[in-house]
């Protein structure tokens, strides 16, 4: 067998492996009185499947999922959402039951606590829930509803815990992307990759996870072990030399590389590209392809204006996405959008909240998070990004960006009272940090990592999308190496041209007096 | 007393070499100009492949050539002639008032001392810059893991950048050169047949009869 088959063989057997799990185990979970309830609360179906699922709690108690704590080892910085600032809602300190309502658990009401300083307990149906039911409320710190509740002008009727508690298997993708499909606050905002169209793509749009294409779920690449996810945003593997993992193997599958090897292609100089360009970078053309939009910038320094009768504005464009809200400020969408392309070497330097920003702003525009590598540094390759363009409250005498105190029922919240100074007073105190009481906004970039919705090949980037000399090429604006197509020199090429046609001149004027003279000698 | 008679000079495989280069030569060209980004009447990556193929054709054509070359003594023809300046005198000057050309072509020197020199220069100098370059690039891969190969692969690809510059001057003159024959067409056709008339002498032409040492009619 080739190398490529067996390459083949072993793709095969790891995804349908995973498949076959997701599908078929030994226990069927609805037949356990434990779980036939019923329950008070969600909590007391965790108690239910810790009855056999011992150390489970112990193990997700372990996870980035729970602790939101996590250190970058490539540049020691200490990462968390507690700590680290984006350019959607900046800070959940102080926002907590809102945020916290995507915590893989119950209860974690303050964020300046670890969960279990703050009694929060584990959830289990987040990510085990195959009823479809099991849903965490927006606002009630991981907590589902438990009796029905009138939300946005609709009442919303609690789950059903024990169908949730019966009906549990492995995650699903529904599963994950109840929290990381709508992250920044909503469908497919944040990362421009992952949006609820996920849930069950067509093959165009994700060739691995559609039902007629591998019909795999997040996990089948994110392997657990021992409840700990793999494959980070915070500490990306951009290069993954390790290549191809076999069954036992390093349990890491979140890297192309895992499954398809270093050189999948069937034509080599597409295979000298592995070692330069991400496998992302040609096989996802353009994100929030899957008919939902993301969001694009977020200008939070026109938040806060009301109408003649003093009623906060909500102006929404022709798609019904929302363009302005005095909640939130302005903001512009984009669907099928092509990324933005960098030289990445998975290493980001994050701004956490306490950071001076002074040697972070050039030319007037803070970047949230400083993507690492270059062409020269031999551990980058070029990886497609979604920029995020951000206007966000600053303090500019202190130089560090702020916590805002968006939600919650008290005087100082800005959803509710739309008072900067008074929304920033109370989270800066909130999280006991320094403020001179000064507020401006800064411009933002953030770079999302594009990883995800997968085209099928036949729909990746041509080569001329990229070797051109268009300055509309995908990297024109990608200097610092040579790329045949869009790089040459100037002068050869004005030295070139000229020895070319003058050589064609030459040989019709001579072609031409030929003729002429030989009329002349002739007669 | 000598005869001019019609004598085989490029015998199959010359010819075979000589069109089929000449193909390869015009393929490599255009797609080349395609990955210089001069035009885009072809997408890149096909012109890729195309070139890649065309190259490995046109090596692997050069180095049985040389091989027959070689074997055939054949490469003498290449060696520089005498008289150049002459030559050259009457391609810029002789030719315009029907002056004769100061060579003659014969069964030994296919060649004028020009083309000999303009030959030698592109099989010595022209060509290898091409394929050397070409190679390197190929192979970019296998040496990417430098320091240096940042500006290594900036230098190869300019080099063979100037060289197919070079490259498609010489031909842009050698396609014009064909017709300053009897006719416009004559050389041509001389490649195509093969056969050119060529002054023998007696002996030489006793020779061809008896011998059958090439084709003569």
């Amino acid at each position: 067998m080739s190398p490529r088959t067996v390459l083949r063989v072993v793709a095969f057997l790891v995804a349908s492996s995973a498949i076959a799990a997701a599908v078929a185990g030994t226990a069927d979970h609805s037949r356990f009185d434990v779980l036939k309830g019923p329950f008070a609360t969600a909590e007391d179906v965790t108690k239910a499947c810790s009855t056999c699922h011992t150390e489970a709690a112990g193990e997700v108690k372990k996870s980035i999922h729970w602790t939101w704590d996590g250190t970058n080892s490539f540049t020691g910085q200490r990462l968390g959402k507690p700590r680290i600032m984006n350019s959607f809602c900046g800070s959940p300190i102080s926002n907590e039951p809102r945020c916290t309502s995507c915590h893989a658990g119950y209860g974690w009401t303050d964020l300046r606590k670890t969960p279990e300083e703050n009694g929060a307990t584990v959830d289990c149906l987040a990510c085990h829930d195959g009823s479809g039911t099991y849903k965490k409320t927006a606002t009630d710190a991981g907590h589902p509803l438990y009796s029905p509740r009138v939300i946005g002008g609709v009442t919303v009727e609690p789950p059903d815990l024990a169908k949730a508690a019966m009906s549990v298997g492995p995650s699903q993708r529904e599963n994950c992307g109840a929290c990381h499909f709508n992250g920044g606050g909503g469908d497919g905002v944040k990362h421009g990759d992952l949006d609820s169209s996920l849930t069950d793509p067509p093959r165009d749009l994700d060739v691995h996870m559609a039902a007629d294409g591998a019909n795999m779920a997040c996990s089948t690449c994110h392997t657990f072990n021992a409840h700990i996810p793999s494959g980070s945003r915070y500490m990306t593997t951009a290069v993954d030399p390790h290549g191809l993992d076999l069954p036992h193997d390093d349990h890491n599958r979140a890297t192309c590389e895992s499954c398809h090897g270093t050189a999948p292609h069937a034509e080599a100089k597409i295979n000298d590209h592995t070692d330069r360009v991400a496998c992302q970078s040609c096989h996802i053309s353009e994100f929030a392809r899957g008919g939902v939009a993301t969001k694009t910038l977020w200008d939070w320094s026109t938040a806060g204006r009301k109408d003649a009768d003093g009623k906060p504005v909500y102006i929404k464009d022709e798609h019904g996405h929302l363009v302005y809200s005095a909640e939130k400020g302005d903001f512009a969408y984009g669907e099928n959008v092509r990324p933005t392309y960098l030289w990445y070497n998975g290493e980001i330097e994050q701004t956490a909240v306490t950071d001076k920003l002074d040697d972070k702003i050039k030319d007037d525009i803070l970047t949230l998070n400083r993507i690492g590598g270059s062409p020269t540094d031999g551990k980058s390759r070029i990886w497609p990004f979604k920029e995020m363009k951000g206007k966000q409250p600053y303090d500019p005498e202190l130089n560090t960006l702020v916590v805002n105190h968006v939600f919650g029922k008290d005087d100082s919240a800005f959803w509710t009272n739309f008072d900067y100074p008074k929304a920033i007073a109370f989270g800066m105190n909130y999280a006991g940090l320094p403020w001179s009481g000064k507020i401006g906004f800064i411009e933002t970039r953030m770079y999302w990592p594009i990883t995800h919705m997968v085209a099928p090949k036949e729909k990746a980037v041509p080569c001329s999308d990229c070797h051109t000399r268009d300055p509309e090429g995908r990297l024109a604006g990608l200097g610092g190496f040579y790329m045949p197509g869009r790089d040459g020199s100037r002068l050869l090429d004005i030295v070139g041209y000229l020895a070319l046609f003058g050589a064609l001149f030459g040989v019709v004027v001579h072609g031409a007096l030929r003729i002429i003279l030989s009329r002349g000698h002739r007669s | 007393m000598s005869h001019k008679r019609e004598v085989m000079i490029y015998t199959r495989y010359e010819r075979f070499w000589h069109w089929s280069q000449a193909v390869l030569v015009f393929t490599l060209f255009f797609t080349g100009l395609a990955i210089h980004g001069t035009h885009d009447l072809v997408p890149f990556g096909l012109a890729v492949k195309i070139h890649t193929n065309a190259a490995l054709l046109l090596i692997a054509l050069w180095v049985f050539t040389t091989f027959w070359n070689f074997t055939t003594g054949q490469w003498r023809q290449y060696l520089f002639k005498k008289g150049v300046f002459r030559v050259i005198r009457f391609y810029a000057w002789g030719i315009l008032f029907g002056e004769p050309h100061p060579y003659k072509k014969s069964l030994q020197r296919k060649q004028n001392a020009l083309q000999s020199l303009a030959y030698m220069t592109f099989m010595t100098l022209i060509g290898p810059a091409l394929w050397s370059t070409g190679i390197a690039y190929l192979l970019y891969n296998s040496w990417s893991h430098y320091a240096w190969s940042g500006t290594g692969i900036w230098a190869v690809a300019l080099l063979h950048t100037a060289a197919a510059f070079a490259m498609g001057a010489f031909v842009v003159v050698h396609v014009y050169m064909t017709t300053t024959g009897k006719t416009p067409l004559h050389y041509v056709r001389t490649m195509v047949t093969g056969y050119d008339s060529i002054e023998l002498t007696e002996v030489e032409e006793a020779y061809i009869e008896e011998t059958k040492s090439t084709e003569m009619r």
